[in-house]
Order: structure tokens, then C-alpha cells, then sequence
């Protein structure tokens, strides 16, 4: 390709462009057209007209509450990933643990960050169902029945405890290389001033890791609101959440308006969307302190 | 300082039980299906049941193909980025990153009104234009890592010294792509690899509405029907992810290797 005379300049700009044109059409074929079907699909009626009325629909008793089980869920998974998996990735990289801890549980961390989907729903019915180890050992050896005090694996509360056995190693992943970003310098400048443990994490460690930190609950919140799988597998189609009820709109129109789909799927692209530009946003702050 | 200890200990110990009892109540209630002894029957029950070897067969040759047209997409695009188009990192960067933004329940709900038999493009109109539309969402799911893996892998070599290497050389496009490109960032291309096959081999969401069949929905099938068999197939799903991850420790500590060499 020797570009040598000017005359050529328009040929190579041709050839610069079409070196990236499958991956162009791939994404607009595959990813972007996909979408911006649904989202404008949003936008019109059955008959073709532009229309407010499939936004306004969402506001119904049935997908309000959709809704709100997905963001309670995707909330309590998100900041109870987000406190353990901080904690967890502390441990490892200032709690003064044995290296091999570290290596161990950040392997670890990988793999269980990629176990998610069916196979992990099993894992909790055999450990929390109602004949699952832990359940039945409770029972045996001190005669406390956990289904008694209410609690169900097909709940909430079953939900969240599941989906943070992915969301924790996520959290501990991205948050080590932030941990390992606080200067020694800072800890010593901050005790030869005089200050306590506690004055050095609420002035310094916590401000600086606080980008981090939400930014990070904000990604573990959009993962835990677009999964379906998981939630799925657990309780079928019982639990009222938002990618299960699109998942039965998709399989058989249940909300008997397609277009009514398209904005429940436009919804879901608002929420993770905003979730993570937030988090686009707060990782440029964080950046700023790993110079 | 002995109290940091004491509450970094704290906190393994707590993160140990919260992983490793689901682990361990799945791995026996898995040894449980004979009455009274611990045995490997569901293991036995699920290797020899067909649709199991069919549903993994299928999971796998999707995953491959995923693996082999999703590299052919990504490696010369991160390629020609680097070497030609610098300008359009990020927004190429950006589209990588969209699966991750978009549920993937959303992008197929997309390909379902779009590509449906009376469209312009009917994929789903044949079993053939199904598969592929199967393939091209698992590379649209994959897209993330495969192109971050490739991408930090070109970031070690010279793409453009290279290049200009194998011109005077006289060597054509195809030549520097498979012989000189793809072999340089085989460490980049193998841990997006497994890291795909992790991800595709159990995939629920795009083989369940596009009915086909693949190891996820056959994975709900047993788990809606069976008692001990979702216990041994959670079990094998972990090995198997297991197995991907420790693959590409291994691939990126090779690749360090090699690159250090002089």
C-alpha cells in the first residue's frame, strides 16, 4: 500500500475505513439496530403512531412493582457485595494476611465472579432449599427450622443472598488495584500528624476510595438488574422481577401489547445505562489518585 | 496492628464460609441420590443421559465457532485501530463495552422482532440463519473480553514496526495478519478464548429465546424436573469454569515468558 503521491490520499482513506467496516456492520447489526428497534418501538402504538401512552403504561400497579423487586435486589446484592467484597479486598491487601491468602482468593475471585447463571441457582437450592446442607443441618443439630421464621430461597431476601456469591468477587477484584493505589506515604503523613486509625480512613482512605467504591456498586447494581438466568432457575417464573416478566412477555406476549415489551425493555436500558455512566464518571475521579 | 490482623482473619474466615458452604451442600447433596450411602449415581445419571451429550455438544461447537469468527472480528479490528485509525479507539472502545450496558435479554428480544421470518433478513426464519444468529449474539456477549484481552496484548508489541517489517519483506495482508499479528497476541487470543468458552458454554438467556438446544436450557430443564442431577451438573458448570480461569493464568504467565525473552 505505498501512498507516496497525493493522488492516493482519498484511495487510503477508503482503504483506512473499510479495514474497520466488518466490525462496523457487525455492531450495528448485532448490537446497536437491535436496540434502537426496541427503543423507538417504545415510542409508537400499534397503528404506527408516536405515543407517550407505552411510558405511561409502565406506571401499572403489576410492572411498578417489577420494577422495584428488581432494584431492592439488584440495591441489596449491590452495596452487600460491595461492604464484603471492601472488606474482603482490605483484608488481602492491608490486613497483613500470608501472600498465598491473597493469590488464593483473588484466583478465586475470578472464578467465582464467571459462576453465575443456572448452575449457581442449583448451588444455593442445595445449600439453602428446603432440603438443602445447611437448612437440614440446622434442623438436625439444633433443631432450628429456618423455614419456619419465614425465610424462602424464592424471595428477596433468597434472591440477594444468591446473587452476592457473584457480585462480592467482582467487587474484590476491581477493588484491589484501588487498595494497592493508597499510598504508604499518606498512612505516615497522616499519623505524624496524630491521627487515629479511624481519622486517617474517615479523612483520607475513605475520600479518596469513595469514587471506587460507588462507582463500583453502581456496575455490580447494573449486572444484578439485567441478569435473568439465575433468578430464573430459582423460582421459575414466581418472583416478580423485570427480566423475568420481559422474559415472559418475549416467550408469549403476557402484557398483551407488544410495544408495552418495547418499553419495559427501554426501561431497563435507562436503568443499567444511567448506572453506568455514573460509573464511567466516577472512575475518571478515582483515577485521578492512581497517577 | 494485632487488631487489623485479628479483623483481616475476621473477614476471610467469613468470606471462606460464605463460599465454600454452598459449595460443599451442593458437592454432597450431589452424593446423595442413593438411599443412605454417599455415591457418584447422579454423576453416572447425568454422563450417560443423551440429551446431556447432546446439549454440551452443541454449547461446545457454538462456543467454538463464537471463539473462531469473534477472534476473526476482533484481532485485525484492534489491528487496524491501532495501526490506521487511532482516532476511532474510543469509540470502538465503546461499542466493545456495550454488552455490558445492555441486558442481554434486551439485545435478543431485538433480534427476535427484527430478524423474524418476515423481515428483510429472516434469521430465524431457517435452523441454519438460527445458529448463526445464535453465534453472532454469543460473540455480541463475548465482545468485552475479547476485545480488552486482544487489545493488551497488542499493547506489548510494535504493530507498526511490524508491519513495516513484513512489507519489505514482501509479505501480503493475509501473510502479516495470520503469521505475524495473530501469533503475537496468541496470549491475548487464548484468555479471551476460555473466557468465552466460560461464558458461552452455559448461557441461558439467548439459546432459551432463540430455542435452541443448548447446555443452559437444558441446565433449567434438569433443574425444574430432577432432584440430585442439578446438584452434579452445578458441580461439573464449576469445574468447568474452574478450568477456564486456571487455563488463562496459565496462557498470560506463558505469554510473560515469552515476552521477556530478549
Amino acid at each position: 500500500m505505498s501512498t507516496a503521491s497525493s493522488s492516493f490520499i482519498d484511495r487510503r482513506t477508503i482503504i483506512d475505513w473499510l479495514g474497520i467496516a466488518p466490525f462496523l456492520i457487525f455492531a450495528l447489526m448485532f448490537l446497536i439496530v437491535p436496540t434502537l428497534y426496541l427503543v423507538s418501538g417504545a415510542f409508537f402504538n400499534a397503528q404506527g403512531q408516536f405515543t407517550f401512552q407505552n411510558i405511561a403504561d409502565l406506571f401499572t400497579p403489576t410492572i411498578m412493582s417489577a420494577y422495584w423487586i428488581s432494584i431492592k435486589v439488584s440495591l441489596a446484592s449491590s452495596l452487600g457485595g460491595a461492604l464484603i467484597g471492601f472488606f474482603l479486598a482490605w483484608a488481602i491487601v492491608l490486613g497483613g494476611l500470608p501472600s498465598w491468602i491473597r493469590s488464593g482468593l483473588l484466583t478465586f475471585s475470578g472464578v467465582a465472579s464467571n459462576f453465575a447463571g443456572v448452575p449457581l441457582a442449583f448451588a444455593f437450592i442445595a445449600t439453602l432449599g428446603r432440603t438443602g446442607l445447611v437448612t437440614v443441618l440446622m434442623r438436625d443439630w439444633f433443631g432450628f427450622n429456618l423455614y419456619s421464621t419465614g425465610f424462602n430461597l424464592l424471595s428477596f431476601l433468597g434472591l440477594t443472598i444468591t446473587y452476592m456469591f457473584f457480585q462480592i468477587p467482582l467487587m474484590v477484584l476491581i477493588l484491589t488495584p484501588a487498595l494497592d493505589g493508597l499510598k504508604k506515604e499518606w498512612r505516615e503523613a497522616s499519623e505524624i500528624l496524630g491521627a487515629s486509625n479511624w481519622q486517617y480512613w474517615r479523612m483520607i482512605g475513605l475520600p479518596i476510595l469513595w469514587p471506587s467504591l460507588l462507582g463500583t456498586s453502581l456496575l455490580l447494581f447494573a449486572n444484578a438488574f439485567g441478569a435473568i438466568a439465575t433468578a430464573y432457575a430459582l423460582t421459575g417464573a414466581s418472583l416478580n422481577i423485570v427480566p423475568i416478566l420481559l422474559y415472559a412477555q418475549i416467550r408469549g406476549d403476557v402484557l398483551h401489547n407488544p410495544n408495552l415489551g418495547y418499553a419495559l425493555a427501554l426501561g431497563m436500558i435507562v436503568i443499567t445505562g444511567l448506572s453506568n455512566v455514573l460509573y464511567i464518571w466516577l472512575r475518571m475521579r478515582a483515577e485521578r489518585w492512581q497517577k | 496492628m494485632k487488631m487489623t490482623k485479628f479483623f483481616a482473619w475476621f473477614a476471610i474466615a467469613v468470606g471462606v464460609t460464605y463460599f465454600f458452604v454452598p459449595l460443599a451442600g451442593t458437592f454432597e447433596f450431589s452424593l446423595r441420590m442413593r438411599r443412605g450411602e454417599y455415591s457418584l449415581d447422579a454423576y453416572g445419571s447425568v454422563f450417560s443421559d443423551v440429551q446431556f451429550q447432546q446439549t454440551f455438544g452443541f454449547s461446545m461447537l457454538m462456543a467454538l465457532l463464537t471463539i473462531v469468527f469473534g477472534m476473526l472480528l476482533v484481532v485485525p479490528t484492534a489491528y487496524w485501530v491501532r495501526l490506521r485509525l487511532p482516532q476511532m479507539r474510543p469509540f470502538v472502545e465503546f461499542v466493545t463495552l456495550m454488552p455490558l450496558v445492555i441486558p442481554a435479554i434486551v439485545i435478543v428480544f431485538g433480534y427476535l422482532r427484527l430478524y423474524n421470518s418476515a423481515s428483510y433478513i429472516p434469521f430465524t426464519g431457517s435452523l441454519l440463519g438460527t445458529n448463526i444468529l445464535l453465534v453472532m449474539s454469543y460473540i455480541t456477549l463475548s465482545l468485552p473480553y475479547m476485545y480488552r484481552s486482544v487489545d493488551t496484548a497488542m499493547r506489548t508489541i510494535d504493530v507498526r514496526t511490524l508491519t513495516e517489517a513484513a512489507e519489505i519483506l514482501g509479505a501480503k495482508w493475509p501473510t502479516i495478519m495470520f503469521r505475524c499479528i495473530f501469533p503475537n497476541v496468541m496470549s491475548g487470543v487464548l484468555s479471551g478464548a476460555f473466557i468465552t468458552f466460560a461464558i458461552v458454554i452455559g448461557e441461558f438467556t439467548m439459546a432459551a429465546l432463540l430455542n435452541r438446544p443448548a447446555f443452559g436450557p437444558y441446565l433449567q430443564l434438569v433443574g425444574a424436573n430432577k432432584a440430585y442431577e442439578p446438584s452434579a451438573l452445578a458441580i461439573i458448570a464449576f469445574a468447568i469454569t474452574w478450568l477456564s480461569m486456571g487455563l488463562i493464568q496459565l496462557v498470560s504467565r506463558f505469554g510473560k515468558l515469552t515476552q521477556s525473552r530478549p
